[in-house]
């Protein structure tokens, strides 16, 4: 099922899944989506959702809305879509097409890679078309593959030394920490949370007073790192 | 045969992703003679392993041999570039004939990118939409144009590249090694320079992870080649995972002149 992500300044407040065939979005109570703020008009647009379609309007709002930057009045909503309304951000993410035709032939698959003018034997692979297709879909409509939600934000403060204080928030998917050549960890921001890694030097991260082997490590609130002589904490910023 | 082990280090990744219960890319890659190969079957059951495994296979060993038989002066551009056209044909012809010959392998093809590191060189042939890129300096760049119908509607202005993210019918080839009699790689040659990281992928990587993204994780992990290679696979599986996944990573560790050193350094003192 399609569903849109409402973020405030990149904190997602919730997912509303787009179940019927209208949601509304505004600052009036009976809206599906209630958005509380003064720039939000009491009926600001809404979603139509007919199959796998979804259609966005502007109900004629004071300060618009907006598509990927662009102000749209009507829209056909694409995958990972970002509608602006007022300061808040709803992305759009459309029905994955493997939870839906769990049942389809592999030929039909549009993320496998296919030939543009395959011979009509490449469709229908005779007879080795059952086990792959019952192979196939066991993993595809079990875990409809979702998009990488952010996790909570997190940033790091340096515990001692000249730069004692100071915060680095991780804003990116990848954060490098250390000096080059001597010693370097990488924290990694994944869907299922943060995670550090030794990238270079001889010398392993430490964490919480233990040091880490190749493998990623994952990171608890309030972890303790250790590199080339810095000590640091990691902390996750309560939404 | 000039050996390049002490000039490229190499490290890869493949994983079938989050989706799919078979992996149908084949990867292989030898620094000693400066040879990666990627390939990206298709077909029903397993017959896209099988397609993209002769094509490696194939080039792999084929490429040995032309190479080992050759002076290092015979190896200019244009003779690998040659070469790079003429093992590319042969898997084609293989993999038509036994797709021909066995029904179950009837429709079977692979997409293809090898390249191949000489004379501070690297001369590149794909068919296909696997890719190249190069990291010179903290900056990304798509080496390869991919041969699809994608790549064909941004070249005819239909579409904008930022569309194309989220176009449907991503996944269609209009070249592929196996399908056709004969097909012909697409073989250029650029040069090198120390410091680059190339990078050969499956569209498992590119249609999960931002070619942004890419350039971040290599320029920020590049002195941890194999954790790099592992990190895109996983940026990939983390996005959904909606395809097999393969990377290649070389890097360029010094220059590697044809010509033997000491020649160079005579003709240097005139």
């Amino acid at each position: 099922m399609a569903k849109l992500i409402l973020s405030l300044e990149g904190s997602v407040i919730r997912e509303v899944p787009l179940d019927k065939e209208r949601i509304t979005i505004g600052r009036k109570p009976q809206n599906d989506i209630q958005i509380e703020n003064l720039a939000v008009s009491g009926e600001h647009a809404r979603v139509m959702t007919i199959l796998n379609d979804s259609f966005l309007e502007d109900l004629g709002s004071t300060n618009g809305t907006l598509v990927n930057g662009n102000p749209v009045k009507k829209y056909i909503l694409q995958n990972n879509d970002v509608i602006e309304i007022g300061k808040y951000k709803l992305k759009y993410i459309a029905a994955a097409p493997a939870a839906q035709t769990a049942a389809r032939t592999p030929a039909e698959d549009m993320d496998k890679t296919m030939i543009l003018r395959a011979p009509a034997g490449a469709r229908t692979p005779a007879a080795p078309a059952g086990p792959a297709a019952a192979a196939a879909p066991a993993a595809a409509a079990g875990a409809p593959p979702k998009p990488a939600a952010a996790p909570s934000l997190a940033a790091i403060r340096i515990l001692n030394g000249p730069s004692a204080g100071r915060d680095l928030e991780l804003t990116k998917n990848l954060t490098t920490l250390g000096k080059p050549g001597v010693q370097v960890a990488v924290i990694t921001r994944r869907p299922q949370g943060y995670f550090i890694a030794h990238v270079e030097g001889k010398q392993f991260p430490v964490v919480n007073g233990k040091t880490l082997d190749v493998q990623a490590h994952p990171l608890n609130d309030h972890d303790v790192i250790e590199l080339a002589g810095v000590k640091m904490g990691f902390f996750l910023k309560t939404k | 045969m000039v050996n390049l082990s002490s000039i490229l280090e190499i490290a890869t990744a493949t994983h079938p992703g989050m989706v799919r219960s078979h992996n149908e890319d084949s990867i292989a890659a030898d620094a000693e003679m400066g040879l990666a190969v990627l390939a990206d079957g298709m077909g029903g059951y397993n017959a896209g392993e099988v397609a993209s495994g002769i094509a490696v296979e194939l080039i792999l060993t084929e490429m040995k041999k032309a190479l080992a038989g050759k002076a290092p002066d015979e190896l200019n551009g244009k003779e690998m570039e040659r070469l790079l056209s003429e093992h590319a044909a042969k898997a084609n012809g293989t993999i038509y004939q036994a797709a021909q010959s066995q029904p179950q392998y009837s429709g079977m093809g692979t997409t293809l990118v090898i390249a191949l590191w000489h004379d501070n060189r690297l001369s590149v042939g794909h068919i296909g939409d696997s890719r190249l890129y190069r990291l010179r300096g903290d900056a990304l760049e798509q080496i390869t144009r991919d041969h699809s119908l994608l790549q064909e509607q941004i070249d005819s202005g239909m579409i904008s590249k930022e569309q194309a993210r989220y176009a449907p019918n991503k996944n269609l080839v209009t070249r592929a090694v196996g399908i056709d009699p004969e097909v012909e790689a697409e073989v250029h040659t650029y040069a090198v320079q120390p410091g680059d990281i190339y990078l050969l992928c499956s569209d498992g990587l590119p249609d999960m992870v931002t070619d942004e993204e890419i350039e971040l994780t290599l320029s920020s992990l590049k002195a941890n080649l194999p954790l790099a290679a592992e990190q895109l696979v996983q940026q990939a599986n983390d996005n959904g995972g909606r395809d097999n996944i393969s990377v290649i990573l070389v890097r360029v560790l010094k220059d590697f002149p044809a010509r033997s050193g000491w020649l160079k350094k005579l003709k240097s003192w005139f």
